[in-house]
Parts: C-alpha cells; structure tokens; sequence
C-alpha cells in the first residue's frame, strides 16, 4: 500500500509537472500549432489532477467538452486563419519583460498569501457518485443550470450571426 | 449762505442733448438746422447759468453733492459749485460759446461736415461747463479728458489735410503728457486727504504741510496745467492747432480750453500755496513762456500764428500770476483775455473768410474795405496792449503790481508787455493799414453773424475790466476772495509804467511798419535767425521729452513681444508637450493596456496583503 | 485527497494561471490570446474543486461550479473564435498590434 501511495504521489506530481511545462509551452512557442497541442496537453493533465482530487466525472467532462470540442474548435480556427506566414509571434521584449515581472510580482504574492494559511482539509469528503451530482444539479442548483441553457442557446445563435457570411 | 439748485445740472446738458441731436439727426435731418440746435442749446446754459451768477453776486454760494464711489475710508463725490470764481467763469464761458456758435454758423457755412462740427463744438460747452462747476477734482479730470477730446476732434476738423491730421494728433498726445502728470497729481490728493473735494482740501491742507507728498502732488498738478496751457516744454502744439477752422481756435485755444489751465491752478491753489518751491517753478515757468511766446511772435508771418503764439504768452502772464500767488490776479486776467483773444481770433477769422489769406505778406490795406472787422479788431489790439480804460489794462496791470517786488520777474513781464503791444500792432498795421497786398484786392466785409458777435466782445473788451479796476474799487478781486482785500493796491506809478510800455511797443510798430519800411526789413533780417532759432530749440526740447517717451514705448513693445507674449506661448508650449508625451500611452493595443492594469492590480494587492 | 497538501494544487493552479496571464499580454496572435485564457479558466476551475475540499460547504458545489466554469469556457471560447473569423473576414489579419484604430 505505502508503495502503491507513493507511486501514486509520484504519478501527480508528473501531471502537475507535464501540466506546467505543456502551460509555458503553450504561452511561449511561436507556433500557433504546438501553442494549440500543448494547451490539448495541459487540459489532459488538469484532468488527471481532476481524478487525483476526487472529482472523477469533472474529469471525464473536461477531456470530452474541453478536448474534445473546445480544442477542435480551436484548431479549426488556426486553420482557417493561418493561411499566411507566421510573423512574429510575439510582442516585443520590453512588453514580454514587463508581462514577466508583473506576473512574477503577482504569484510571489500569490505564492505567500497560499503559503501562509493553514489548510485544514476537512475530513469526511467522500468520493461522490455521479447520480448524487445528477440529483444536486437538479435540484439545488437548477437555476443556475437553467441559465446556463439559455446562455449556451444565446451563444449558440451569436456565434452563428457573428461567423457568417454577410448576405450579398 | 450755501445752497443748492437743480437747474444747474441743466447747464452742461442742453449742449450734451445738442450734441446727440447732431450726431444722430444731424447729416440727414438735420443739415443747416444743425446750427440752430447748437446756439439754441448754448443759449440756454447761458440764460440758465445767469441767475445762479446773479445769486452768488449777493453772496449765496451754490453746493450740492452726491455720492458716486465709495473708496477707502471716504467716498468720491460729484456735485456742483459755484463760488464766485466759478461764477464769473461760467459767465464768461457761456457767454463767449455762444457768441462763437453764431459766428460759426456764418463762418462754416459751406463746409460739409457741417453738423459735425456744431456736435463737436456742443460737447465741448458740455464738458467746458462741467469742468467749471465741478467740485471735485476726479470730476474736473473727466472734463477736462473730454475737453482734450473735443479738442483733437476740432482741430482735426479737416482731417483729409495731412497737415490737420499730423496737429491734432499732436495736440492731443503732447496734452496726454500733462494730463499723466495731473492724474498722478489727483492720485496723490487722495493719498495725502483721502478726497478730491476742492472744499474739503481747502479745510483739510494745513494737516498735511509737512508731508513731503504735498509739493509732488502740487508740481504733478501743475505739469497738467503745462500741457494744456501751453506753456513751456509742451506749449509746441498750440500753433499747429491753428490748423483748425478758426471758429475753434477762438473759443478753445483762446478763450476756454486753455484757460482750464489756469484754473486748475486756481482751484488747486491751497495745495499750491503750501508747497513753496512749486510755486518757484510755476513762477519761472510763467514768466519764460511768457517772454518767449511773445518773442517768437515778433517773426511770425501768418496771422493765426501771431495769435497762437500770443495766446501762450498771455497764458504765461496768468501761470506767472498764480505763481506769485495772486491768483485773483491771474483770474481776472483770465477772464479779460477770453474776451478780447476770442475777439481778435474771431477778426482773424473774418479777415481770412473776406480775403481768402492768412498771410501777413499777402495783405494790407484792408482797413477801407472791412470797416467792422477792422474797428473790432482795433479795439483788440489795444486793449490786449493793455492801453486804459480797456479791460486788458487793468488785468496786466494787476499782474506787474503783483510781481514788483521781485526785480527779474517784474523786468521780464515788463519788456513781455512791451513786445506783446509791438507784435500786436505790427499784425494790424501789415493787416489793415499800409499798402494794398496781392490778396486784398477783392476782399469783401463779412456778413453780420460774423460782424455781430465781433461788435458785442469788442464791448465787452471795453467794460470787462471796470469790474476790476480802482473805479469800481477792485471788485473783482475782493468778489473773488471774499474779502475786503482782494487786490494788491494800485499803484500810480506803475499804471503809468504799463501805460508807457503799451504805448511805445505801438509807437514803435508804427515806426517800423508804417513810417519807415525799409527799418522793418532790416531789423527782421537781423532778428529772424534768432527768433527761428529760438522757435526751433524750444520745439527741440518738446521733440527730446517725446523721444524719450518712444522710446520707453519700444521697449515696452519688446518687452511685451518677447517676455510676456513668451511666457503666455510657454505655458501653452508646456501644456502641448505634456499632452505629445503622454498621448503616446494610447497604442491602441489592448495588451499595454492589460499590462498597466495588471500591475496596477499587483499594487493593490501588495497593499491590501499588508 | 489527503495524499498531496493542498498547498500543492494550489500553487500548481498558480503556475497556469500566471502563465495564462502572461501569455495574454505578450501573444501577438489573437487565438494565442484565447488559448492563454483557456488556461486562466483551467486554473479558476482547479482552485474551485480544491476548496470544495477545504471549505465547509455542500460537497458537490466544488465540481458543479467548476463545471459550469467549463461549460462557461466553452461558450466564451466559441463566441471569441466566432469574433476571430469575422475580424479575419474584415481585416484579413488577426495580429493584435494592428487593430491599433484606437490609437493617437
């Protein structure tokens, strides 16, 4: 059991390792592509992170929608824009110093704020089943669920209008 | 008694209504009508000043004030008073403006800007009548400015002729620089008394004798006198006036304008008799005018110049009055001169509207063909050389008595009277008696409103100076002081040595114009060079002080120019490069934008982790 | 759960999120820009099912708001690339520094 734990530990710390590397690349390479695959790359880790905390069919919605749907969309819009040759990626140095330190800044400050809190994980959190999050969604939090509906409905028909053609 | 009467802000207002009738009707509607509202008007203010005269004959004295602006501890009042010099002075102002509106009325006949000049003419009675029954000395600086006005308006009646226009520039800007000087004077009133009433200042005075303001404010009131009476350095505009119609000349450069002057002096007198040393200056100023303007008189050749530079001349004699501190003195020879100056202007004019000339050379023989003016113009003459019974006499001769105690003044006037009756009988002689000149040929005698006006001041040259003389036991002068003991004491002897003098300067202008020709030639070829001479290095000194004023002016403008025009564009410069610097943040990239809120973000979290 | 302190998953949401942040503000591209925010939105949605943890609350709220955070994410995915193609369509060019028109 201690072997299979630390294995375990191991396997988590990889992801969250994969998952930041694949991050910087997304940010960092200069072509569209790869930026595209790696951000593919982080969205398969933060789901195993997904597992690791016990939130298993968080995960299995994040690898079909996120994955699945977000990212071919993604892809097909590099395509369809990418015809021509890739120019500078990248704004200049000074903007990508400047962004650097500022969110440096920012996550040293984030990092210490994190750092100084005690956190106490609660105890008693089992693992839910999918049909006890079916039954939460469905009744506590059926607004909220409604209204994503119509917002998926209303971006659904703005996407639409947004993208098309304008009639000759 | 003092008291009060309405009617009298009458008195500068008919001519004021006048004068806005004639602006505003007077080229349409108007036309030769424009005269008519002119004299009407003046006539009023004559008959309405007449009874308040009356009045102060029998000892009222009229006062009446209201508050205008409150400054400081006190406030600056206008009213009205007329004591007895205001008085007389009104009289003879009203009664010599509208004896000149009716002489205009011929003389102007055909001249197209005819209303215009009886406007004109109308808004100077108005200011003229103000000036002399205000009370205060902020209200007399506002006439007098207006006066100034009217005066450059006039003389440049006819401002197509350059030579009009180049006058009454110069008229107006040389009296400017006296006017400076007087306003700074009535600053300095009202920081020494904290008023400007002439009354109130005559009780208030002694308090401030030590004060050394008391002779700055004395002199700097005087220099205002210096430019608008003539007299020496700013006395160069007084002959270029001549370049106005000549209506003009006689009732604001002989009889009223300049003689505001001298009452300034007068009024301000309590001011000036403590300030000793003024009064030096005022006395030595006086008498040098006097004494040059005669002189420069000797050579002159155009008969409004004779006049023009006798009129400084007699200012001189008046100046030189009041700086002996006889100032009833110097009144009275005020109000004779009017008389008899307006007079002599007015035959002047007649001679040129009947000959066509103005020149000395061009004409002679006159006396058959223009009786009226000629006889007139006689009695001039004489009384101006002061020959008794007329009224010159006896104000000149009151002048002398005046000075006889001080050597060098009373031998400068002296021989000032002396050349006074000399130039003045040679501008008769070449005029009317002698040989016919090329202009005289067809000169004809002026109609009556011409004549008329000639015959009533030629009266009143005649009886104006019994009021003060021994026969009416002076008084003039004790009406004028309110005592008994106005006058200096007439003295038998000097009569007779001002009699004297007047009689051989006029033995002597026959001498040389009429008995022996040849001898005037000579003796002005001699003296000419002189005279010009002297003409030419009194203007000179005039032309420094206006070149030092220019060029004060120059470097004012480049001050202005660059420093303070400079600094307004700097200011504007800065803004415009502030603004050019700080635009640049607007890239219009979403990204630097994100990037100044994002690190804004980070500060305030920095803060609120404190 | 218990295995990893939670300061771990925290800090790793950290690193995507400030790599999201940076990449906003440095992409030239502007599909880059939305990958970046994809990123951003993962790492909101991993600090969400960390603290259901941590925090005394119903259990599942943690997973259902980090699944609307997705669904949400989604959306604003679809709507931004929607915007892209039209701004392509218009300009022919979808490098951020030249839609400046809002410059001086």
């Amino acid at each position: 059991m201690e072997s299979l734990q630390v294995l375990v530990k191991a396997g988590i710390y990889i992801l969250m390792a994969a998952g930041s590397l694949a991050a910087i690349g997304a940010v960092f390479f200069p072509n569209l592509f790869y930026a595209g695959l790696s951000l593919a790359g982080v969205l398969i880790c933060v789901a195993g992170i997904y597992l690791s905390a016990g939130a298993d069919f968080l995960a299995m919605v994040q690898i079909l929608i996120y994955v699945g749907a977000v990212m071919t969309l993604i892809i097909y819009a590099i395509m369809l824009t990418n015809i021509e040759e890739i120019k500078v990626s990248h704004l200049g140095i000074k903007q990508i110093l400047l962004s650097i330190l500022a969110v440096s800044g920012f996550a040293v400050l984030t990092a210490s704020a994190i750092l100084s809190i005690d956190w106490r994980p609660l105890s008693g959190q089992n693992r839910l089943e999918v049909h006890e999050l079916g039954a939460a969604l469905m009744s506590r939090y059926i607004f909220p669920f409604e209204v994503l509906g119509i917002l998926l409905f209303a971006v659904l028909i703005g996407a639409i209008v947004i993208a098309r053609k304008d009639k000759v | 008694m003092v008291t009060q009467s309405g009617w009298i802000y009458l008195i500068p207002c008919y001519p004021l209504v006048a004068f806005l009738l004639n602006v505003f009707f007077g080229a349409k509607v108007l036309k030769e009508k424009a005269a008519w509202v002119s004299i009407a008007a003046s006539v009023l203010s004559f008959f309405t000043a007449l009874p308040f005269t009356a009045g102060c004959l029998q000892g009222k004295i009229y006062s009446d004030r209201f508050p205008w602006i409150a400054a400081g501890n006190g406030s600056l009042d206008f009213g009205y008073l007329i004591d007895p010099m205001a008085a007389v002075l009104i009289f003879v102002v009203t009664l010599v403006g509208t004896l000149i509106v009716v002489y205009s009325t011929g003389y102007m006949r055909s001249d197209a800007g005819y209303h215009r000049f009886f406007a004109y003419v109308s808004l100077f009675m108005s200011a003229m009548t103000t000036l002399v029954i205000a009370n205060n000395f902020l209200l007399f600086f506002i006439a007098w400015e207006i006066m100034g006005l009217c005066s450059y308006l006039l003389i440049g009646f006819w401002f197509e002729k350059p030579a009009a226009a180049k006058a009454c520039k110069k008229a107006f800007l040389v009296t400017r620089v006296g006017d400076i000087g007087l306003f700074l004077g009535i600053l300095t009133l009202f920081t020494l008394f904290g008023t400007l009433h002439f009354e109130d200042i005559k009780d208030m005075a002694q308090t401030a004798a030590g004060n050394p303001l008391l002779p700055a404010a004395a002199f700097l009131v005087f220099c205002g006198t210096i430019g608008k009476s003539a007299q020496f350095p700013l006395h160069v505009w007084l002959p270029d006036a001549m370049e106005g119609p000549t209506p003009v000349s006689a009732l604001i450069h002989a009889a009223t304008m300049v003689a505001a002057g001298v009452y300034l002096l007068a009024r301000a007198f309590p001011v000036l008799a403590l300030s000793p040393d003024v009064m030096k200056i005022i006395l030595y100023t006086g008498t040098g005018t006097a004494f040059v303007g005669a002189f420069i008189a000797l050579g002159a050749t155009d008969i409004k110049k004779v006049l023009a530079y006798s009129t400084i001349s007699q200012l001189g004699f008046m100046v030189a009055a009041m700086g002996l501190g006889a100032v009833n003195a110097g009144f009275f020879h005020l109000v004779t001169h009017a008389f008899f100056k307006a007079l002599l202007f007015m035959g002047a004019g007649s001679v040129i509207h009947g000959t066509g000339t103005q020149d000395l050379r061009e004409l002679g023989g006159l006396f058959p063909k223009m009786k009226s003016t000629a006889w007139t113009f006689l009695i001039g003459a004489l009384a101006i050389s002061g020959i008794p019974p007329l009224a010159g006499f006896w104000s000149k001769d009151e002048i002398l008595t005046a000075s006889h105690g001080n050597n060098f003044i009373f031998t400068v006037l002296c021989v000032s009277a002396f050349i006074t009756a000399f130039y003045m009988f040679r501008l008769f002689f070449l005029t009317f008696l002698g040989k016919e000149g090329a202009k005289s040929g067809h000169a004809h005698e002026s109609p009556l409103s011409i004549t008329g006006p000639l015959w009533v001041l030629a009266g009143c040259s005649l009886l104006a100076g019994l009021p003060g003389s021994p026969f009416m036991g002076m008084w003039l002068q004790n009406f004028l002081s309110g005592t008994r003991h106005g006058a200096h004491e007439p003295q038998a002897a000097l009569m007779m040595i001002s009699t004297a003098l007047g009689a051989a300067g006029i033995a002597f202008a026959a001498l040389f114009y009429l008995a022996v020709p040849g001898l005037a030639k000579t003796a002005e070829a001699v003296l000419r060079p002189a005279g010009s001479g002297l003409e030419k290095s009194m203007n000179s000194v005039a032309s420094g002080i206006g070149t030092l004023f220019m060029k004060a002016g120059s470097f004012q403008n480049f001050f202005d120019k660059y420093f303070v025009d400079g600094i307004v564009n700097l200011s504007g410069y800065a803004a415009q490069l502030a603004a050019s610097s700080i635009r640049r943040i607007q890239t219009g990239l979403v990204q630097h934008s994100l990037l100044v809120a994002f690190a804004v973000l980070m500060v305030f979290l920095y803060c609120g982790m404190k | 759960m218990n295995l990893i302190p939670t300061e771990h998953y925290l800090l790793f949401a950290l690193v995507l999120f400030a790599a999201g942040v940076t990449g906003i503000l440095t992409r030239r591209n502007v599909i880059g820009v939305l990958i970046s925010i994809e990123l951003m939105l993962n790492a909101a949605a991993i600090n969400l099912v960390v603290f259901s943890h941590t925090v005394k609350t119903a259990p599942e709220t943690g997973q259902l708001f980090a699944f609307f955070v997705i669904a949400l994410a989604a959306a604003g995915a679809a709507v931004g690339l929607a915007i892209v193609l039209a701004l392509y369509r218009n300009r022919h060019t979808v490098q951020t520094d030249e839609m400046n028109l809002l410059k001086w």
